[in-house]
């Protein structure tokens, strides 16, 4: 039997360091345990202060005492190694054990055990939880804002639409992958457009669809004849131009009573709200500030001084100033320039405001992936022949772009937690609503547990986002 | 702009303001300009952007190192931290402080003292003032002491270039950093005397604390919610940059004989460094322009005072607004080729 040396534990004693450190760190996590959860006091015979850093002092000699380095023990190797290798590392990983300990019993009871759930009336709140009853009440709100009950189905049919077009390209054969970037970019937000403008909005829909229903047919039957070169930039721009000619050319005098009969109740955006806004306006916004960042990007490159010079103030701009003062200069300001009989909607500005200050960050972003490429592959693109745009968009951007994916994604993100500003110019999204319903008199005090909602909903949404651009990132890593 | 009666001119900002502030730092009330109202908004802006700043480095700092950590706990912790912060909206994070957090704090006459002196209460932060006598006498004592401390690098770097021996900087500036101010108190006729608040009764429910200083709910929360978001991305660029700093490099100075504390101070933080600061830099500037976010909860800073309460005033949106985009600009601009210079001094000289 060797001699215990309780300063320097060795594997020669292992059984006996092991056994009296690990009582020792079990004794201490049990009186922090039962002090929290049942309010127990062990060591209340002892004086106050003593008593106050007992659990943290026995802890601290267990852990030193079970410090044994290759014990042969697996365990006990994984726990030294990962929370116990030094004295300092081991009163810290005590105090984070201890604060965990103690903040879950005053958590759980205030989210779980002590909250309301049941009711519909401040009255049914009366325990010191949280009242879950208050976000129950007022979740329509929370979801579509002053949106009228009745209709609500309108936003849901949208979405729900729309997610199943968004996920089309996930079953999308090799025959129309191809095609699967031209639809992103071009069809499937025209689609979102019409959804959000003929079916949430209620806009006059007969009218347009039926142009738009004719302006197809001409096209298609049109698109059999033509080369299969020239389809891709054919079906680019002719059918949008016979649906323009049609409706403003040909019948627009005809039509134009038909136009009106209306398929739903208009509801203006005034009214629009909550979650529901919060996801139209980062859609809209995602869409726009990415090609109009591309476009700075490249023109922050350009050879040309003009062009240069423009995008480098345009970019130097949006990002020194704040987007509660654009968001005031589109409300405040901008109606002053336009023509007297000329309305745009408020809805309509904030989203391009929102875009124009992206879009500047979005730019930056971009540049650092162009000026990340090797000169070589400019220079290898030019020895092919290829043009300035042949050669960006087969060439360069395709490298820059799967380079910058964390930056872009961060600029997204930036971009969704951007959204609850627009309660600048009158619009509610979900911490607008919630403001609203905190005033309201009959649920006064419940502050806490709205904002609690939102944060839980907003971190689902940026957290996936940011997941996801974690496994776009993986996906379209290359050596290089 | 014509036809809808609105003219064009920066005369009004001479014109008598005639609402009041809150909270300013220099002295105002409704008799004075309009500009002395963008001046109190403009420092408002400052103060919590230059509070917020002090608050991220540390914190973001301290996690950041604490990601890097060894030990799983902590790695956790400051990960899931950083995770939870930055994914939620910072407006959402000051309605929170603001409305929830704060409001849960005790009234005056209830509030229990810290430490004896500061008063945490549901009407503001109250804290200890000191009351000078010949201030201006201890600022330049201090100034001096800056200044001194610049020649004693000066003097250090060329001794370890023409002997090769190293002169105790660090210890030599914080020496200098105490000795003059004290020598300010005993012999500049330097007096600092603490006045620490007190409760009275405004009226029969009505309590407050006078005397001390007053640090009003609006400025901690806004403070609180940008330093605890910004953290996080200062966090990250922290970590970014001591895990760019290649392990062949910290080996290399252990080999030439170099302790682990110089490793850090003369290898690894100098590299890690030119990582860290053009991100960082990014991060102040995004928390001087979030801080205008502080008009959702009524703190009065540029935004609120300027381009809120007098544009509501006087009706002059374009001249309100650009001036105050203008003042934004100002500032990233100034922050920013700061930044760049010190970018640049310790940027690799290349030859």
């Amino acid at each position: 039997m060797n001699k215990l040396n309780f300063l320097s534990p060795d594997k020669n004693n292992l059984y006996a360091y092991l056994y009296s450190g690990i009582s020792l760190l079990s004794l201490s996590i049990l009186i922090v345990f039962l002090n929290s959860f049942f309010s127990l006091d062990l060591t209340s015979f002892l004086p106050g202060t003593i008593s106050y850093f007992l659990p943290l002092i026995i802890g601290f000699i267990g852990l030193h005492l079970i410090r044994i380095e290759y014990s042969g023990i697996k365990f006990l190797d994984i726990i030294n190694k990962n929370i116990n290798t030094n004295n300092f590392n081991a009163l810290l990983s005590l105090l984070i054990i201890f604060a965990v300990i103690k903040s879950l019993p005053p958590l759980l009871s205030w989210f779980i055990i002590d909250a309301n759930f049941a009711g519909d009336s401040k009255d049914a709140c009366s325990g010191s939880g949280a009242c879950w009853a208050y976000i129950k009440t007022w979740f329509n709100r929370f979801m579509y804002g002053m949106y009228p009950n009745a209709e609500q189905w309108r936003i849901n049919l949208s979405f729900i639409a729309l997610a199943f077009l968004g996920g089309v390209g996930i079953f999308a054969t090799d025959k129309f992958k191809k095609y699967l970037t031209l639809y992103y970019v071009v069809v499937y937000p025209v689609i979102a457009f019409l959804f959000i403008f003929f079916f949430i909005s209620g806009g006059p829909i007969f009218f347009d669809f039926s142009y738009g229903i004719i302006a197809a047919v001409i096209s298609i039957v049109i698109g059999f004849f033509i080369p299969s070169k020239f389809k891709m930039y054919y079906f680019l721009i002719i059918p949008i131009t016979i649906y323009i000619l049609l409706k403003y050319v040909f019948f627009y005098e005809e039509l134009i009573e038909l136009g009106k009969i209306q398929a739903f109740e208009w509801v203006e955006t005034g009214a629009w709200g909550g979650l529901s806004l919060t996801f139209i306006v980062s859609f809209f916004c995602l869409i726009f500030c990415f090609p109009v960042g591309l476009f700075l990007s490249l023109g922050r490159r350009s050879d040309l001084p003009i062009i240069k010079y423009i995008s480098i103030g345009f970019i130097e701009f949006w990002r020194g100033v704040p987007l509660i003062t654009v968001l005031f200069m589109s409300s405040v300001m901008f109606p002053m320039f336009l023509p007297e009989d000329m309305f745009i909607d408020k809805l309509v500005r904030v989203i391009i405001a929102i875009s124009l200050f992206e879009a500047a960050y979005v730019a930056e972003v971009i540049r650092g992936g162009l000026q990340a490429l090797p000169r070589g592959q400019y220079d290898a693109a030019k020895s092919l022949g290829m043009g300035y745009w042949k050669m960006h968009i087969f060439v360069i951007l395709p490298q820059a772009l799967k380079l910058v994916i964390p930056g872009i994604a961060n600029t997204f993100l930036a971009l969704v937690k951007d959204t609850p500003l627009i309660f600048v110019v009158g619009l509610l999204e979900i911490v607008g609503m919630l403001n609203l319903a905190k005033t309201n008199p009959e649920w006064l005090g419940f502050a806490m547990e709205g904002y609690v909602f939102a944060s839980i909903v907003f971190f689902i949404i940026c957290y996936a986002m940011s997941k996801y651009s974690y496994n776009l990132e993986q996906k379209y890593k290359t050596e290089r | 702009m014509e036809n809808r009666g609105i003219t064009f001119g920066y005369g009004f900002l001479t014109q008598e303001s005639s609402f009041d502030v809150q909270f300013s730092l220099i002295e105002y009330d409704g008799s004075h300009s309009y500009f002395r109202a963008y001046l109190v908004g403009l420092l408002n802006t400052i103060l919590v952007s230059v509070i917020g700043i002090i608050f991220a480095t540390i914190i973001g700092v301290v996690v950041g190192i604490a990601r890097l950590s060894s030990n799983y706990l902590i790695e956790r912790s400051a990960a899931i931290y950083v995770e939870f912060f930055r994914n939620i909206p910072l407006l959402l994070q000051i309605f929170f402080w603001y409305f929830a957090a704060l409001r849960a704090l005790p009234l005056p006459e209830k509030a229990e003292p810290m430490f004896g002196v500061f008063f945490l209460t549901i009407k503001g932060f109250f804290i200890p003032a000191f009351i000078w006598n010949n201030l201006d006498i201890f600022i330049y004592s201090v100034i001096a002491a800056i200044i001194a401390i610049f020649f004693v690098r000066a003097y250090a770097k060329k001794k370890q270039e023409n002997q090769g021996t190293q002169t105790p900087v660090l210890l030599i500036s914080i020496g200098l950093l105490i000795i003059l101010p004290l020598l300010s108190f005993l012999l500049g006729g330097v007096d600092a005397s603490i006045e620490i608040p007190v409760i009275e009764q405004l009226s029969k429910t009505s309590f407050t604390f006078k005397g001390g200083l007053k640090l009003p709910p609006e400025l901690i929360s806004l403070a609180l919610a940008l330093s605890l978001y910004t953290a996080t991305f200062i966090a990250e660029c922290v970590r970014a940059g001591v895990q760019g700093v290649s392990k062949g490099q910290k080996e290399a100075a252990a080999s030439i004989g170099l302790t682990p504390n110089q490793v850090l101070k003369l290898v690894v933080m100098p590299q890690a460094l030119r990582i860290i600061i053009p991100p960082t830099t990014n991060q102040y500037l995004n928390l001087t322009k979030n801080s205008s976010l502080a008009a959702a909860i009524a703190y009065p800073d540029l935004v609120l005072v300027f381009a809120g309460t007098a544009l509501m005033q006087t009706g002059r949106a374009i001249e309100i607004v650009s001036i105050t985009m203008l003042t934004y600009l100002t500032l990233s601009i100034t922050i920013s080729i700061f930044m760049n210079w010190y970018n640049k001094k310790i940027a690799i000289k290349e030859k």
